[in-house]
């Protein structure tokens, strides 16, 4: 299965967009892990931006850039939303209420805790009504997510975003499930080679039990163990290196070349 | 799409376990609501539980996953031979070409508010024995059957509110035609938990007493739960005459609002028009619709606005909700084994609990189960975030 990249998002510590983190993935910089600073999602109505929690606005943050360097316009485009797990402080706020005695939970909370809440904020905020689908794999996240998209770019023959993301959870969640930092990360995939397209994806399955690709520089690996959106990471590094590699990730190989 | 055979399917809700008690609950309009819900849970409303959960226990290797939802699972595979056809596809097909698209809203969440009430009183930590990863993650059930059935093939868990279950048929459906399995186990598990009880709640959709789909009077829903599976193959494996197949998959978004529906049912009659286009049918070849018919005011309106803008007043359709209640997250799972024991034994299911049809609906609303010659059916599944999925099951063309 072959696609093409036309667009890259990307949000995380120390890698403010795609751009700026280009020349850190690809070992050119020293990557320098800094606080997320996320920016504002101007998309969302500001009703929305209220009561949306941290992974909507992190998913969409990340979705915005990869599109606008496709240069493609969000009605017409199919979306996979790929992370392990939901909105940890809407999680930490339900659960805690609902061990108390009144148990009276907000209703807002309530469907924000929906692990499709990203994407239904996001069809709102574009006006998009065409399909998505949101997905976890646990730690496979990214993999069953850019399997699910590369899938439906090539039988729908359309393109398809992905945006796969992870946000920390509050203690005690976080003691049980640790994470290191938020991340996002988005890919416009093309099911055919395009004049904004500069990668070559080619995707197959593989032992599930098979060694990761791993990064070079120790702190980035920490990231891509932290935090499920962050095993794409050696995908990324390969692309910002503009050569050809051979990635390893959860359950898939994939053969990047530039174009 | 390439239709795919339904070779297995089983299901567990509160009208019964198995194919079998389904189909006589179906045909005697019989419900499974009751009122109360958990133990601890002083709400009036009734719920669809599924009797004999609190004394079930996993195989002992996967005492790891104990959860209700797990446990509504392991149900599940052990009716109508399911575990075995699923054996008998891994010897066929090898393991890792078969795919594990599973479904589910909630997951284990009860699993974790019972953790979170049993929190450290000084330090506020989680119990050791609460396993986040095995229990209450979104992604645990997709764990435990890969586990307990030795599959290797592509998997996921798909969660999009009370789309859920519908949406992982579409997810097979592609995989197996870009050729990564060559057969699918999909469906999934949504047991009952104190956030959505609480949840629909906070949002007056809880019905007092048993949830009324289509009524003039409805008032809500009862929320229930269930598991079901369906294992999916390519046709040529072993097809006869008369095996359910799936013809069409069709999603769309409303666009519109977190937890309302599109007034107008927009994004509910883009799906089904995506659906019919999928399967190549026009809206007269569907010889029932099984609605998504939750008995909200406001949802059920929208639903037979586009139910008729799409079919006119002459398809009938139905909601089996007053029967299994709502199942959220596995309501398209159950809703597709209703569908094709519908095609198989010839039945239109009605809708207990309701007794008059809104007066300003214009779909033909079928209150009272007949049997008929099913050849198709369509079936309708919307959630949160405006999610929405329509499935098209039938004979073998």
């Amino acid at each position: 299965m072959r696609v093409f990249i036309e667009g890259i998002g990307l949000v995380g510590p120390g890698l403010e967009n795609w751009p700026a983190a280009r020349a850190v993935l690809a070992g050119a910089a020293a990557y320098e892990p800094a606080p997320v600073r996320l920016q504002p999602v101007t998309l969302l109505p500001p009703a929305e931006r209220r009561r949306s929690g941290m992974t909507v606005k992190l998913a969409i943050a990340t979705g915005v850039e990869a599109l606008a360097q496709a240069g493609r316009d969000a009605i017409d485009m199919p979306m996979v939303f790929a992370a392990s797990g939901g909105d940890g402080d809407t999680l930490h706020e339900t659960l805690a209420t609902l061990a108390t005695e009144q148990r009276e939970v907000s209703p807002t909370k309530f469907h924000n805790s929906v692990h499709n809440a990203p994407s239904g904020y996001w069809a709102v905020a574009t006006g998009s009504r065409v399909p998505s689908v949101s997905l976890s794999a646990y730690d496979a996240s990214f993999s069953a997510g850019l399997l699910e998209a590369a899938v439906q770019a090539t039988v729908h023959d359309h393109p398809v975003t992905l945006i796969a993301y992870d946000v920390p959870y509050p203690e005690p969640l976080q003691a049980i499930r640790p994470m290191a930092a938020m991340v996002g990360v988005a890919l416009v995939l093309t099911p055919h080679r395009t004049d904004r397209a500069f990668a070559a994806l080619t995707i197959d399955m593989a032992d599930a039990t098979a060694d990761a690709t791993q990064m070079a520089d120790a702190e980035l690996e920490r990231l891509r163990l932290g935090n499920p959106a962050a095993r794409a990471l050696p995908l990324l590094a390969a692309i910002a290196r503009a050569d050809s590699a051979i990635i390893h990730l959860d359950g898939i190989v994939l053969a990047v070349t530039p174009v | 799409m390439q239709p795919l055979l339904v070779s297995q399917f089983s299901i567990v809700s509160s009208i019964g376990a198995g194919q079998a008690a389904t189909l006589a609950s179906l045909r005697a309009g019989t419900s499974g609501l009751r009122p109360g819900a958990l133990e601890t849970v002083a709400l009036p409303t009734y719920t669809g539980a599924v009797e004999g959960l609190a004394d079930f226990r996993l195989p002992e290797t996967f005492a790891a996953f104990d959860c209700r939802n797990n446990r509504l699972a392991e149900m599940a595979l052990r009716q109508d031979g399911f575990a075995d056809a699923v054996a008998a596809a891994v010897a066929r097909y090898g393991a890792r070409r078969i795919g594990l698209f599973l479904g589910t809203s909630t997951s284990g969440s009860l699993h974790a508010e019972l953790a979170y009430q049993a929190r450290d009183p000084v330090t506020g930590a989680l119990p050791e024995t609460f396993d986040y990863e095995r229990t209450h993650n979104i992604a645990s059930l997709m764990r435990y059957l890969s586990e307990r059935l030795g599959i290797t093939g592509p998997s996921f868990v798909v969660s999009c509110a009370c789309a859920s279950t519908a949406k992982t048929f579409g997810s097979a459906a592609r995989m197996i035609e870009a050729g990564l399995c060559d057969a699918a186990i999909v469906g999934g598990a949504d047991s009952l938990c104190l956030t959505t009880l609480y949840g629909f709640h906070s949002l007056s959709l809880n019905a007092p007493g048993p949830c009324r789909p289509f009524d003039a009077a409805r008032d809500g829903i009862s929320i229930g739960e269930a598991a079901g599976f369906a294992l999916l193959e390519k046709p040529s494996a072993h097809a006869d005459s008369e095996a359910v197949m799936l013809l069409g998959v069709g999603e769309s978004n409303d666009a519109y609002h977190m937890s309302s529906p599109h007034p107008e049912g927009i994004g509910a009659r883009l799906a089904m028009e995506r659906a019919l286009a999928a399967a190549g049918l026009a809206p007269r070849d569907i010889d029932y619709i099984n609605l998504h018919g939750t008995a909200t005011l406001v949802g059920d309106a929208a639903e037979d606005i586009a139910v008729s803008t799409v079919f006119g007043g002459d398809t009938p359709c139905s909601s089996t909700k007053g029967q299994t209640g709502h199942t959220l997250g596995a309501a398209g799972i159950v809703e597709a084994i209703v569908s094709a024991l519908a095609i198989r034994h010839g039945l239109l299911p009605g809708s207990p609990n309701t007794e008059t049809v809104d007066p300003s609906f214009h779909s033909r609303y079928q209150i009272a189960s007949e049997p008929a010659r099913v050849d198709s059916v369509l079936s309708n599944s919307f959630g949160f975030g405006g999610s929405n999925c329509s499935l098209i099951f039938g004979k073998q063309r």
